[in-house]
């Protein structure tokens, strides 16, 4: 059974990559361009695993993250959010959201993968 | 595919030309004084996707300065810094300088050193007002990804490892980390399910399991701890490093067998990993990854437009030859060409909804520019802009940014008066320049409208005099007054200021407009201020044509300026006594131009009385009546450019390709208008005419 993921970021560039990458080790990726437009993806959905940015227009990526785990179909999917260097505090905020994990941008396709599979299985 | 990271940097790009004009723009509301929270929000998140995409791609120099800039918009965010007027100027430089970063990395350019370097410098001054300091804000570095510096002797380290509930509610796997811990080496687990407690007492919320692991492993407990880096606050996790360690590899083998059998028993035992996400449903991978829009590479959609167009050639080819079958006879093949000449009609004009872009991309340079011209002009003006949202062909817009800052500039620098001037008459010191964009007729308008001094036709008219463009006798009307601006070599500018009178002047603008195929006209009233109005084709790529026939050549003339075609009667046509011919047409003389002399066509007719007159409307509103010998039909055409196929042919805006292969030309009225008048002046001259032959007859000869 492929897995699939969801990836969600206004940068379409960020997209494309974590896109691009997911597909190459066989997910399939669904995108959304905010947290709002995630959280309608999300609705009878099933992602193994979803990666999201923080900052973004109409909802955030640690308000997602809230909403998400609020979900049935979310409550237990791994929520990666990627950060930036500057992030201890987003890490601590996306943690008490429910967040599963982080990647720290930038990253390189084979690092982001390594994430996703630590937190979702190979 | 290419290198992936190649396309995602073309990508990039991409997205950095939305992001700097999104930037811009709530820049110019910061600045108006409009600091809305989201405003701010969107100019932080603009500079900060920049820099999350430029350290993908390893544009130091773009990170290095978009994080200063990041981290000096955060804090007007975060409300630490309040948005003062002085900031505006350094955040607008910054804009600059990022634009520039971002366009040299697109060029894999080197920037020099020092770029930008002031500009950094006033933003960290900023900063230091705040009072804390750049590199404290720093401090927080990512942690290092790569740790696997591994120690050449294996070492033994135990690990006791007791997830909280939480550890659960963030979506971690112990199975997970257990299998990642294994793959640093071998892996002894114990289970530990002393704490679980009767079934009917069992939560199932909260964690009761925990592990001792004994690892072996080359690698240090840095390594061990990322395995639990997600985690580390959600469990008791201590690590204790039992020194180096050799053993037998059986032992080890015995180890891994442990392992396995462990973990393949707990998913099931654990009333806390129980799997409600196995069983949901997976998404359908069809209906989720819709998406509103995509973007995709102008070369892909251009080589699209091409086959549309072949494929209209194709098409009018057909329909000639259909038309000479008989209805009765093939009824249905008939009407089969019928319906494919509607279909590939949509199908092209869908393709050119394709490319069509809002004029907005345009527009939007131009508030910096009024901005930048009346703070070093000492004027006061307001860009009022509508009609943003107006589409045209992407090839018009790449193509009207010049002639509109130009045509900006020249409003503010030569229609707008000084403020005190203003005041004097009686208006506001603020002077008003309205930029707006409209449809009209298969047509985009885009009128520039200044409530400024208007043109002073004395002035004008004295200055063309002196330049010897017009006669001192000259009887010219208020319009042909205005036009004059737009001849060569005409500037009413007193002093070359630095923003216009550069040398390029008006007639350079009506250049660049006509040569996209546009129209520009101009109305003035002195005191008032002045209107140009700009009409561009929607597309380049393909116009409503006539063809017709002049001697044995068939020409295309633009339908758009075509207003009658008419059989003069003898009575309507005079000669005027320089040879030229004219003829009366509503109540007026028009000039008559022969299209078959300018293009030396032979065996075309000449009296107009015998062949027909096609009444265009030329630059200004010029009206004059092309001799041809027929009309031929109206059709679309498919346009190619003569320069980039062939050379350029005065009197020839392009080619096409007609229904029997043949290729035909377009004729280019506003040249033609110019070419008529310089075949005036040879006739004033008398000079022999050499032996020439039709750019048609040339063209075929070539390429045949």
């Amino acid at each position: 059974m492929k897995k699939t993921a969801l990836t969600i970021d206004d940068s379409k560039t960020m997209r494309d990559m974590v896109s691009f990458t997911l597909k190459n080790a066989g997910y399939d990726v669904v995108e959304a361009e905010n947290g709002q437009l995630g959280l309608d993806k999300i609705a009878g959905a099933s992602f193994d695993v979803i990666i999201t940015d923080v900052n973004m227009p109409v909802m955030d990526g640690i308000t997602f993250t809230r909403e998400a785990r609020k979900r049935a179909e979310a409550k237990t999917t791994p929520i990666l959010i990627l950060t930036t260097e500057s992030g201890s505090d987003i890490k601590n905020e996306g943690r008490s959201a429910g967040a599963t994990g982080w990647i720290v941008k930038p990253f390189n396709p084979e690092k982001l993968l390594q994430v996703v599979e630590k937190v979702c299985g190979s | 595919m290419s290198d992936p990271m190649e396309q995602f940097k073309v990508i990039f790009f991409e997205e950095c030309s939305d992001l700097l004009i999104s930037l811009e723009e709530g820049l110019m509301q910061l600045q108006a004084g409009d600091c809305d929270e989201e405003v701010v929000h969107s100019v932080f998140r603009a500079v900060h996707s920049i820099k999350g995409g430029a350290g993908a791609f390893g544009f130091d120099r773009l990170v290095s300065f978009a994080h200063i800039q990041e981290t000096l918009l955060d804090d007007i965010r975060s409300g630490a810094l309040e948005v003062e007027q002085a900031y505006m100027t350094v955040l607008l430089q910054a804009f600059d300088i990022l634009s520039e970063l971002v366009g040299a990395a697109q060029r894999d350019e080197e920037v020099a050193d020092d770029f930008g370097g002031d500009v950094a410098k006033a933003m960290k001054a900023i900063l230091d007002q705040t009072g804390v300091p750049l590199a404290e804000k720093n401090a927080t570095k990512k942690p290092d990804i790569e740790t696997d510096t591994a120690e050449k002797n294996a070492r033994l380290f135990r690990i006791l490892f007791k997830p909280y509930a939480e550890l659960f509610q963030r979506a971690n796997e112990p199975i997970l980390l257990i299998r990642e811990l294994g793959t640093l080496g071998d892996l002894t687990v114990a289970l530990d399910v002393s704490d679980v407690p009767d079934i009917e007492e069992m939560e199932a919320e909260h964690a009761y399991f925990s592990w001792d692991f004994s690892l072996i492993t080359e690698y240090d407990e840095a390594a061990i701890r990322e395995v639990f880096e997600f985690v580390e606050d959600d469990c008791d996790l201590q690590i204790t490093d039992h020194g180096v360690y050799l053993s037998p590899e059986a032992f080890v083998e015995d180890a891994q067998a442990g392992l396995f059998e462990d973990i393949e028993d707990e998913p099931d035992a654990s009333p806390d990993v129980l799997k409600p996400r196995k069983a949901v449903k997976p998404a359908k991978s069809g209906e989720a990854v819709v998406s509103q829009s995509i973007r995709v590479e102008l070369d892909k959609v251009d080589t699209l437009v091409n086959m549309v167009g072949e494929l209209v050639i194709t098409q009018a080819m057909l329909r000639e030859q259909g038309g000479e079958l008989l209805v009765e006879q093939y009824p249905n093949l008939v009407q089969g060409i019928e319906d494919l000449s509607r279909h590939i009609r949509d199908l092209q004009d869908c393709v050119m909804a394709i490319r069509a872009q809002p004029v907005k991309s345009v527009f939007s340079r131009m508030p910096r520019l009024v901005r930048e011209l009346t703070a070093s002009l000492g004027k006061k003006a307001r860009l009022v802009m509508s009609g943003e949202d107006t589409e045209v062909d992407k090839t018009v817009t790449e193509r009207i940014g010049d002639p509109l800052m130009h045509m900006i500039r020249n409003s503010v620098d030569h229609g707008l008066e000084m403020p005190d001037v203003r005041a004097k008459a009686g208006k506001s010191e603020e002077g008003v320049i309205n930029l707006s964009a409209f449809h009209r007729g298969g047509r985009i308008f885009i009128e520039i409208a200044d409530d400024g001094a208007g043109i002073n036709k004395k002035i004008v008219l004295e200055k063309a005099i002196a330049n010897g463009l017009v006669s001192p006798d000259a009887n010219l009307s208020d319009e042909e007054i205005n036009n004059l601006i737009f001849m060569p070599g005409f500037s009413t500018a007193e002093s070359v200021t630095n923003v216009s009178g550069r040398g390029v002047g008006m007639d350079v603008v009506r250049k660049n407009i006509q040569s996209l195929g546009g129209r520009i006209s101009i109305r003035s009233e002195e005191g008032k201020g002045s209107k140009f109005t700009m009409s561009l084709p929607l597309t380049l790529a393909v116009m409503d044509g006539m063809v017709v026939d002049i001697g044995p050549e068939k020409y295309i003339l633009p339908l758009v300026n075509i207003i009658q075609t008419l059989r003069p009667g003898k009575e309507d046509v005079n000669s005027l006594p320089d040879g030229r011919n004219v003829m009366m047409f509503r109540g007026e003389y028009i000039l008559l131009v022969p299209l078959y002399d300018l293009y030396h066509i032979d065996n075309a007719i000449e009296n107009p009385c015998e062949g027909l007159v096609v009444v265009v409307e030329g630059d200004g509103g010029v009206l004059m009546g092309f001799i041809v010998d027929d009309l031929v039909n109206q059709q679309q055409v498919v346009i190619k450019s003569l320069e980039a196929n062939y050379a350029l042919v005065e009197g020839v805006s392009g080619a096409t390709i007609l229904g029997n292969g043949r290729v035909s030309l377009i004729v280019d009225i506003s040249t033609i208008q110019d070419m008529s008048a310089n075949q005036l002046r040879k006739f004033q001259s008398a000079s022999p005419e050499t032996n020439k032959i039709s750019p048609q007859a040339q063209i075929s000869s070539e390429i045949h």
